[in-house]
C-alpha cells in the first residue's frame, strides 16, 4: 500500500518522540504523498499532535524525516519551517495581543505576491475587516481563519494542521473544510482530525495511530468504509460521526 | 510643597533608574524566561568602565563630551557584555531554565568580585558635568538637575522602546515571543537570534543604567548593581512580567511610594513599604498590572 519514494513529499521512518521522560511514539513510519490530504487518526492520546511536533522539532525525538528528498531531523524547528512545511497547531496558538495584520505579517517568510492575496482575500473574507482588531478579540472560527492564513501566504511544500475544527459550530467548521479544500487543491496536506465526516470529505488516505504506534496505513475510502476497523481504531462508528467530535475531542491535551 | 516636589522629582529620577534595570529584566524574562540575576552586574560593569573612561581625562572629565562618551561607553560594555554572557553561557543551556539561573548567580557573584580586586570595594568619586551638580527651581524646591537628566533618560529609553516594539520587526518578534516562543520557531523565525539581541539590549540597558546610577549616587561602588536589581525585580513583578510600559509605571510607583514613606515615616520604612506592596499585588495579581499570565504549556 506504500506509495513511492518518489511521490512522496514527507518520509518519516522509525520516529521517536518523547515529552519530558515519557516516549511518546515508538518507531512511527509514513509517507505523506505529494498530492492530496492524509489524515493522521487515532483515539485521544495516541500522539497524532506529538506526531506533528516531532516533524517540526518541537518536541524531543529521533528517526529519519525526509522532506522532498533532503533530511530534515537534524535541524532546529525554524529551518524545517523555512525549507517549506505549514503548521497550523491544535487550538490555532495566533498571537492574542498582535492585531490580524500583525499576526500575518509575522508569518510571512517573503514577498507574497498579488496571486497570494486574492487567495487569502477570497478564502477568509471575514477577516479583511478585523486586520486592525487583536486576534485575542476573535471567535475560534475567526482564528482558525488568521492560523490557516498564515501558513496560506508562504510558499510551502507541504501543510500540517492539527484538529483544525476543534470547539468550532458545525457552520464554521464547513467554512474550514472548505478553506482547507482549496489549500488541499495546491499542495499535500497532513491533517489530524478527530471530526469523521471531515476526513471522508477531505482525506485521499489515512494513517492511523495506536498507543504511538502506526497501525493501519491505506486509501481513505477504504478505511472509512471498514465499520469494524473504524470501531476497533477510533472507537467510534463512522456511519453516525458526522458533524460531532469522536472521542470527546476537548481533551486532547498536547499529545 | 517644596519638599513634596523635590521628594517627587526625587523619586521619579529613582524610577528612572529603576526602569532601566527593569525594562530590560522584564523583557529578558519575558521572551527567554530567564531570571537574569547577572543583570545588576551588567549594571556595575557599564558604570565602572564608564567611570574609567572619563577618569583617563581627569581634569577635563567633567566637561558634556566626556559625559557623553561615558555614556556611550557604559551602554556599550553592557551591551556586549550581556551578549557574550548569553552566546558563551546561557545559549548552551537553552531548555535548563534551573541552570541558566544558577549562572546567571554565580556571574552575578563573580562580577562584583572582580570589580572590587580591579577598582577596590570603596566607592569612588563619579566625575559628571558641574551643571549636574547644580540645581533648578521648581515651585519652590531646589532640585539637583541630575535628577531630572535621569528622569529625560528614562522617558526617552521608554519612547525608544515602544518604537522598536511597535514599528519594527524585531519589535513583532519580541511581543510574539513573549507570548509563544515555540509558535515563533514555527513560524520559521530563529528565536535564538531574538534572545540574543534581546539579552543585549537588556544588558546595553542596564550599563547605561549603571553610568546614570553613578552619577545619581555621585559614586561608583561595586555592590551598585545589587542593589538596585532588588528593587528591579520587585518593579517587574509589580508591573507584569514581559511588559515594558508596565514596567515603567510600576517603577515610577515604587520609587514615589519608598522616597515618601521614608522621608516621612522614617528612613528604612520606604524599602519595607516596597516589599509589602509586592506581597500585596502577589495576593490580587499575581501576574502584575499589566502582564498576561505566564503560560506553562
Amino acid at each position: 500500500m506504500t506509495a513511492p519514494a518518489a511521490t512522496a513529499v514527507l518520509a518519516v521512518r522509525e520516529l521517536d518522540a518523547w515529552i519530558g521522560l515519557q516516549q511518546i511514539l515508538h518507531r512511527v513510519s509514513f509517507e505523506v504523498p505529494a498530492t492530496g490530504v492524509t489524515a493522521l487518526l487515532g483515539r485521544n492520546g495516541v500522539g497524532k499532535t506529538t506526531t506533528l511536533r516531532a516533524l517540526l522539532a518541537l518536541v524531543r525525538r529521533s528517526g529519519s524525516v525526509t522532506l522532498a528528498g533532503s533530511r530534515i531531523d537534524a535541524e532546529p524547528t525554524h529551518r524545517i519551517v523555512r525549507r517549506g512545511i505549514g503548521y497550523v497547531p491544535e487550538n490555532r496558538e495566533v498571537f492574542a495581543g498582535l492585531t490580524v495584520a500583525e499576526n500575518l505579517q509575522l508569518a510571512r517568510r517573503g514577498p507574497g505576491g498579488p496571486d497570494r492575496d486574492q487567495l487569502l482575500t477570497e478564502l477568509f473574507p471575514d477577516l479583511l475587516g478585523r486586520l486592525a482588531q487583536p486576534a485575542g478579540t476573535l471567535s475560534g472560527g475567526q482564528q482558525q481563519m488568521v492560523a490557516l492564513a498564515r501558513v496560506l501566504l508562504n510558499d510551502n511544500r507541504a501543510l500540517l494542521v492539527d484538529e483544525p475544527t476543534k470547539g468550532l459550530a458545525p457552520r464554521v467548521v464547513d467554512q474550514v473544510a472548505d478553506a482547507l479544500a482549496v489549500a488541499a487543491e495546491r499542495l499535500p496536506l497532513l491533517l489530524v482530525e478527530q471530526d469523521l465526516a471531515v476526513v471522508g470529505r477531505l482525506a485521499t488516505r489515512v494513517v492511523v495511530l495506536a498507543e504511538g504506534r502506526v497501525v493501519h496505513t491505506g486509501p481513505a475510502a477504504d478505511f472509512l468504509g471498514d465499520q469494524a476497523e473504524v470501531r476497533r481504531l477510533l472507537g467510534v462508528s463512522g456511519s453516525n460521526a458526522g458533524g460531532a467530535n469522536a472521542g470527546g475531542g476537548s481533551d486532547g491535551g498536547h499529545r | 510643597m517644596s519638599t513634596v516636589v523635590l521628594l517627587a522629582v526625587t523619586g521619579l529620577g529613582l524610577g528612572g533608574l529603576y526602569f532601566l534595570v527593569a525594562s530590560g529584566l522584564s523583557l529578558i524574562y519575558g521572551v527567554m524566561r530567564i531570571l537574569n540575576f547577572a543583570h545588576g552586574a551588567f549594571l556595575t560593569v557599564g558604570g565602572y568602565l564608564g567611570y574609567e573612561a572619563g577618569h583617563r581625562f581627569g581634569a577635563q572629565a567633567n566637561s558634556w563630551p566626556v559625559f557623553a562618551l561615558m555614556l556611550v561607553v557604559g551602554t556599550v560594555a553592557g551591551g556586549l557584555l550581556a551578549v557574550l554572557v548569553e552566546l558563551l553561557l546561557i545559549r548552551r543551556l537553552y531548555e535548563r531554565e534551573i541552570e541558566q539561573v544558577l549562572v546567571t548567580v554565580g556571574l552575578g557573584l563573580a562580577a562584583v568580585a572582580l570589580v572590587s580586586g580591579s577598582w577596590g570595594s570603596d566607592a569612588r568619586t563619579f566625575p559628571a558635568p558641574r551643571w549636574m551638580a547644580r540645581t533648578t527651581s521648581i515651585f519652590g524646591a531646589d532640585v539637583p538637575n541630575l535628577r531630572f537628566a535621569c528622569i529625560v533618560a528614562a522617558v526617552l529609553v521608554l519612547l525608544g522602546l515602544q518604537l522598536l516594539l511597535g514599528r519594527t520587526r524585531y519589535g513583532l518578534i519580541i511581543r510574539a515571543g513573549v507570548e509563544n516562543r515555540s509558535m515563533v520557531a514555527a513560524l520559521g523565525i530563529d528565536v535564538r537570534r531574538t534572545f540574543t539581541a534581546v539579552f543585549g539590549l537588556g544588558g546595553a540597558l542596564a550599563g547605561l543604567g549603571g553610568v546614570l546610577t553613578a552619577l545619581y549616587n555621585s559614586t561608583v561602588s561595586p555592590g551598585m548593581g545589587d542593589s538596585l536589581l532588588i528593587f528591579a525585580f520587585i518593579v517587574v513583578v509589580i508591573g507584569g512580567l514581559g511588559s515594558v510600559t508596565g514596567s515603567a509605571v510600576a517603577a515610577a510607583g515604587v520609587a514615589l511610594l519608598q522616597q515618601f514613606a521614608n522621608y516621612y515615616a522614617s528612613a528604612g520604612i520606604g524599602d519595607l513599604t516596597v516589599v509589602a506592596a509586592l506581597a500585596v499585588v502577589l495576593l490580587l495579581r499575581p501576574s502584575g498590572f499589566v502582564g498576561r499570565q505566564v503560560r506553562l504549556a
